[in-house]
């Protein structure tokens, strides 16, 4: 696998693979699937890829050296790490940012260690994304199955739907440890060390694990990642005060149950509770629900994710205190004005979840021997994910990716940031483009988006002076959304009418989780709106909403003419 | 009237909008003519040939904002597609009557539009005073004679919500005596959509929690009548034999309104009463628009004011109230279920106006558009099933009444008369069922006489 890695980075071409491989045996074929970052990767044997890496060993050498050579920037010497370092890299931390900049450092020859004191997948597979998509998948279902009038229009007829708790929660947690198990794998078959006990930063380079274990590495990454943030004043007990990680246990679905925050986390614990049955009261502290979601999107989903659901709220108000359910008492829920600090109102609910976001996990870390004073607990980085310390100059060696240093708490992003840096340490420069990461929230049905939402766009035309355009489209214009009965849903893109430059793109609708890449690629990769607007879409899917949005742009500049007639040739 | 309430989307003919200034005087009252000539309402347009309902999508204006013609105010979901709809006149929106999520019919009272911002208040005055729908007789010429019907509608929408604050006991122990209200969100969400007051409910929930199944039952409570008048019952048009087929909302609020009269002690009275009268009363005055039901209605009603007893309640088995209108609601078979629309004042209003009102009732029962007050705020039931030959029943007393009364046809019968001789005379039986908590056997006894010598001496049904 390694060697396969390394051959496909001596051609210099990263999409291809194949070309090279192809040559050698078809067995080759199975490692291609996983030349991208996140989870993706737990769909390949490991035991034919461990033969794969032993077969391939002897032709590592050369291609490592083909590496050194167009890089001549790295200082480490010929290919073997100096003396002086046990590890070109190590990372802290083995969740999805980790292990995605693990893998990528093996592709890049590097010889990586990573340090994980809990479990390996950190929290997106234990506690986060991968358990919470099982119970929305089960949300999902009893959804459908129990409206009455969706079952109808399709002529089906379904008698009461009904659920196991326990049968439910075991599904996440299976899913969990399905995914943990494969991302350990993917590393050991890799070739990655993983060093169990809790990391830190002993000082330049140099970094402690366990008790008493020092090793030195080239480059560190901190991939600590983050724990859910509770608020001042509100006490957690994990059976009627909880967290995402203890409500991803679903240990009970509470009668009625108050959301502390209706960002992505609380919306979709909203959509799951629901479904099983509870009453949700949210609890938000801005004027308006789903703050940070594009306005529009947010007004439209609020219409169907929460309006008609057993759902109520209270926006522009802090729980000020939150008291566990003991004695037969209820959960007590005290509110204050977020403006005023005046008391506003008292709930008595049977379970509180808080949602309120999540603080970064950088305690221990070592952190004052590089000299670095965290900002709220988050590590100070540059573009480039390189950490700064207290004096505002750059450590050398020393990066910081994912949650913990806050630029985007977001799995993927944590995994592209991972592989940004080890694209510099491995001696190309790369600046990651945090508009191009597109975010989720896996409610039924999903809401996505990627870039800027339509009032930054404004803002940001106004302030450099270009013009800001939107297009729009229903899914009730498309005709796979209205075969599954799902013409509930909008797609909004913001673009530069001079250029074509899309701007930013939000969709709420089915599988708007899948349909957000199209255009996250896009700008990704710098494509424009009358190029792209040419492209095919095959009839009848959900991708064409985006092909709407494309077609229905009015967009100035001429599509370019590029010479692809060649390549086209079959 | 309806030429003042012009709705501002279409361009209409220019309205007397002086009105106002000539008499000042006239402004104490909130709903009075005047005012609304500067108050517009705005309308449900119909936005498609066939839409009928439209759905509000979203509110592009709030309360308060200042909207000038032609521009987008509300955004409408119609059978067809969302649309953007605009005002044709400049103003303030002064009240939303329905929000976003509802639903309302074509042509039906969404907003209020205020011309200027001291009359935003009346608007919202008008707005909360006068529900959804505007329900003002259209025919009625005069300001003043519209003052009074307004007024007592006002009262009587008021009635129940008392009643139900009297009968709470139980309170959530952590709701600080009751003072504040701990429902749960889904009960909230069901009140506001059934128009159940939540003050003093009785909780049934975890800690004396209201509930959505408290809500649905006091929605039900005032009899069979179930809060299903605007939810829509999908009625197959066959019975598929063998099939286990689940409660609609309506079956749902019957069923539990049937399981919750057990815990009443019932008795029942008959009386057999002779109808030549009144048959030859309602034939005088048929043409006139008069029914049958409303004749009844009436009879029962001036009956029942001089028995107010059997027009009480008692709903907590340890005081029981004297009601203060007469409101008689009668049972009507519709699709897919029951319903009970209530004549109010009964006793009070004209046998021609209430007979127009039976007929208004009938058909927004029919169309499912009765509002809560239109069917829960009955203090006697009739049930009458003597047009399918019928001649005897007996009925079960909807919870929260004190007496319903079974009728059954009106047949010619041999009859000997005091006088020795043997005549045909049309008579009917009538059946009550009552509360034996608070009514007693020469009570309702006492109430049959008094109705049977109105019913055979029916000249005072026409005043």
């Amino acid at each position: 696998m390694q060697s396969a890695m390394a051959l496909s980075f001596s051609q210099t071409s990263f999409t291809r693979p194949n070309h090279v491989l192809g040559s050698t045996g078809s067995v080759f074929s199975t490692p291609t699937s996983l030349r991208f970052c996140g989870l993706r990767r737990e769909a390949f044997g490991y035991s034919t890829s461990n033969q794969l890496a032993l077969r391939c060993e002897r032709i590592r050498i050369p291609s490592r050296k083909s590496f050194q050579v167009s890089a001549s920037a790295s200082s480490n010497g010929n290919g073997a790490p100096p003396k002086s370092f046990d590890y070109d890299l190590i990372i802290i931390g083995a969740g999805v940012g980790g292990h995605g900049a693990a893998l990528h450092a093996v592709e890049k020859g590097l010889k990586t260690a990573i340090i994980e004191g809990d479990v390996v997948g950190g929290t997106c597979v234990n506690r986060g994304c991968v358990p919470s998509k099982a119970l929305l998948a089960v949300s999902g279902r009893m959804r459908e199955l129990q409206n009455e009038h969706h079952m109808k229009s399709f002529g089906l007829q379904v008698s009461a739907a009904g659920y196991d708790r326990q049968g439910v929660a075991d599904h996440a947690n299976n899913l969990a440890t399905k995914i943990r198990n494969n991302l350990t794998n993917s590393m050991k078959a890799l070739g990655v060390d993983i060093l169990t006990g809790f990391g830190s930063v002993l000082g330049p380079q140099k970094v402690k694990y366990g008790k008493d274990n020092i090793i030195t590495a080239k480059d560190i990454i901190i991939a600590t990642g983050s724990v859910p943030f509770v608020p001042k004043g509100i006490e957690v007990d994990g059976k009627t005060v909880i967290t995402s990680d203890h409500a991803l246990k679903l240990e009970s679905v509470p009668d009625w149950i108050a959301i502390v925050g209706s960002g992505y986390i609380g919306l979709e614990f909203s959509d799951v509770y629901t479904a099983l049955g509870s009453e949700v009261t949210f609890i938000e502290a801005l004027d308006q629900l789903m703050p940070g979601f594009d306005p529009e999107i947010s007004k439209l989903a609020q219409r169907v994710l929460i309006n008609p659901r057993k759902i109520d709220y209270h926006t522009g108000v802090f729980a000020s205190k939150i008291t566990p359910a003991k004695d037969g008492k209820p959960v007590l829920i005290e509110l204050i004005d977020a403006k005023t600090k005046e008391p506003k109102d008292t709930l008595e609910v049977d379970a509180a979840l808080i949602a309120t976001g999540r603080a970064p996990f950088t305690n221990g870390l070592g952190l004052e021997n590089v000299n670095v004073v965290t900002q709220r607990g988050f590590i100070p980085v540059d573009e480039r994910m390189r950490v700064i310390d207290g004096n505002g100059t750059l450590v050398p060696n020393l990066y910081c990716i994912g949650d913990a240093n806050g630029k985007l708490m977001l799995a993927h992003a944590a995994s592209a940031q991972g592989i940004s840096v080890v694209e510099q340490v491995s001696g190309r420069d790369h600046v990651l483009n945090h508009l191009s990461i597109p975010a989720a929230c896996f409610t039924h049905p999903e809401i996505s988006m990627v870039g800027l939402t339509e009032p930054q766009a404004k803002e940001k035309g106004e302030k450099e002076g270009f013009k800001v355009s939107v297009v729009k489209t229903s899914f009730k214009a498309n005709t796979k959304a209205l075969a599954e009965n799902e013409g509930e849903g909008i797609a909004k893109m913001i673009y530069r009418p001079d250029n074509g430059e899309i701007l930013g793109v939000h969709i709420f609708g089915l599988h708007a989780a899948d349909l957000i890449h199209e255009a996250s690629n896009a700008i990704a990769l710098g494509t424009r709106i009358q190029d792209i607007k040419l492209a095919v879409h095959a009839h009848p899917t959900l991708s064409e909403v985006l092909d709407e949005l494309f077609k229905a742009a009015k967009v100035e500049s001429h599509a370019t003419t590029r010479t692809v007639s060649e390549k086209v040739v079959v | 009237m309806s030429r003042l309430l012009q709705t501002p989307f279409l361009p209409s003919v220019s309205l007397p909008t002086k009105t106002r200034s000539s008499v000042p005087g006239f402004r104490v009252k909130p709903r009075i003519i005047p005012i609304q000539a500067k108050i517009r309402e705005i309308f449900m347009p119909a936005l498609s040939s066939t839409m009928t309902e439209g759905k509000i999508v979203s509110w592009v204006k709030s309360e308060g904002d200042k909207l000038n013609k032609g521009e987008s105010v509300v955004v409408v979901e119609s059978d067809k597609a969302d649309m953007d709809v605009e005002t044709f006149y400049d103003g303030y929106l002064a009240a939303i009557m329905v929000e976003e999520g509802g639903v309302a019919p074509v042509g039906s009272a969404i907003a209020l539009l205020a011309e200027t911002e001291d009359e935003i208040a009346d608007a919202k005055a008008k707005a909360s005073g006068g529900g959804g729908v505007s329900q003002a007789p259209t025919s009625s010429p005069p300001t003043a004679a519209i003052e009074a019907p307004v007024a007592v509608e006002k009262k009587i929408a008021a009635a129940p919500v008392s009643v139900k604050a009297v009968a709470a006991s139980a309170v959530h122990p952590a709701s600080e005596g009751g003072k504040r209200i701990v429902a749960s969100p889904y009960a909230k969400k069901l009140a506001k959509e059934l128009k159940v007051e939540l003050a003093g409910l009785v909780g049934s929930g975890p800690m004396g929690r209201i509930v959505a199944k408290d809500v649905e039952a006091v929605a039900a409570g005032g009899g069979v009548q179930a809060a299903v008048a605007v939810k829509e019952v999908v009625a197959a048009p066959g019975v598929e034999l063998g099939s286990v087929v689940p409660f609609t909302t309506m079956q749902g609020a019957v069923s539990r309104n049937m399981v919750e009269s057990l815990t009443v002690p019932t008795f029942r009275v008959g009386y057999t009463i002779t109808t030549d009268a009144l048959d030859a009363l309602y034939k005088k005055i048929k043409s006139k628009g008069v029914t049958m039901t409303a004749l009844l209605a009436k009879a029962t009603a001036l009956a029942l004011a001089k028995h107010p007893v059997v027009n009480s309640s008692c709903r907590d088995g340890n005081s029981f109230v004297y009601n203060s209108s007469i409101n008689v609601a009668v049972a009507v078979a519709i699709d897919g279920g029951l319903i009970t629309p209530v004549l109010q004042n009964a006793d009070k209003v004209d046998i021609y106006s209430l007979s127009r009102k039976w007929k208004e009732l009938v058909d927004k029962a029919r169309a499912k558009q009765l509002q809560p007050q239109e069917y829960n705020t009955g203090t006697f039931t009739l049930s009458n099933l003597g047009m399918f030959g019928v001649d005897r029943f007996d009925a079960i007393l909807p919870p929260g009444t004190g007496a319903i009364m079974a009728v059954g046809a009106s047949q010619p019968s041999v009859v000997a008369t005091k006088d020795g001789r043997i005549g045909m005379k049309n008579q009917m039986q009538v059946n009550v069922t009552a509360d034996h908590r608070v009514i007693y056997g020469s009570d309702l006894a006492q109430f049959l006489q008094t109705l049977a010598s109105i019913i055979e001496d029916p000249k005072d049904l026409t005043f």
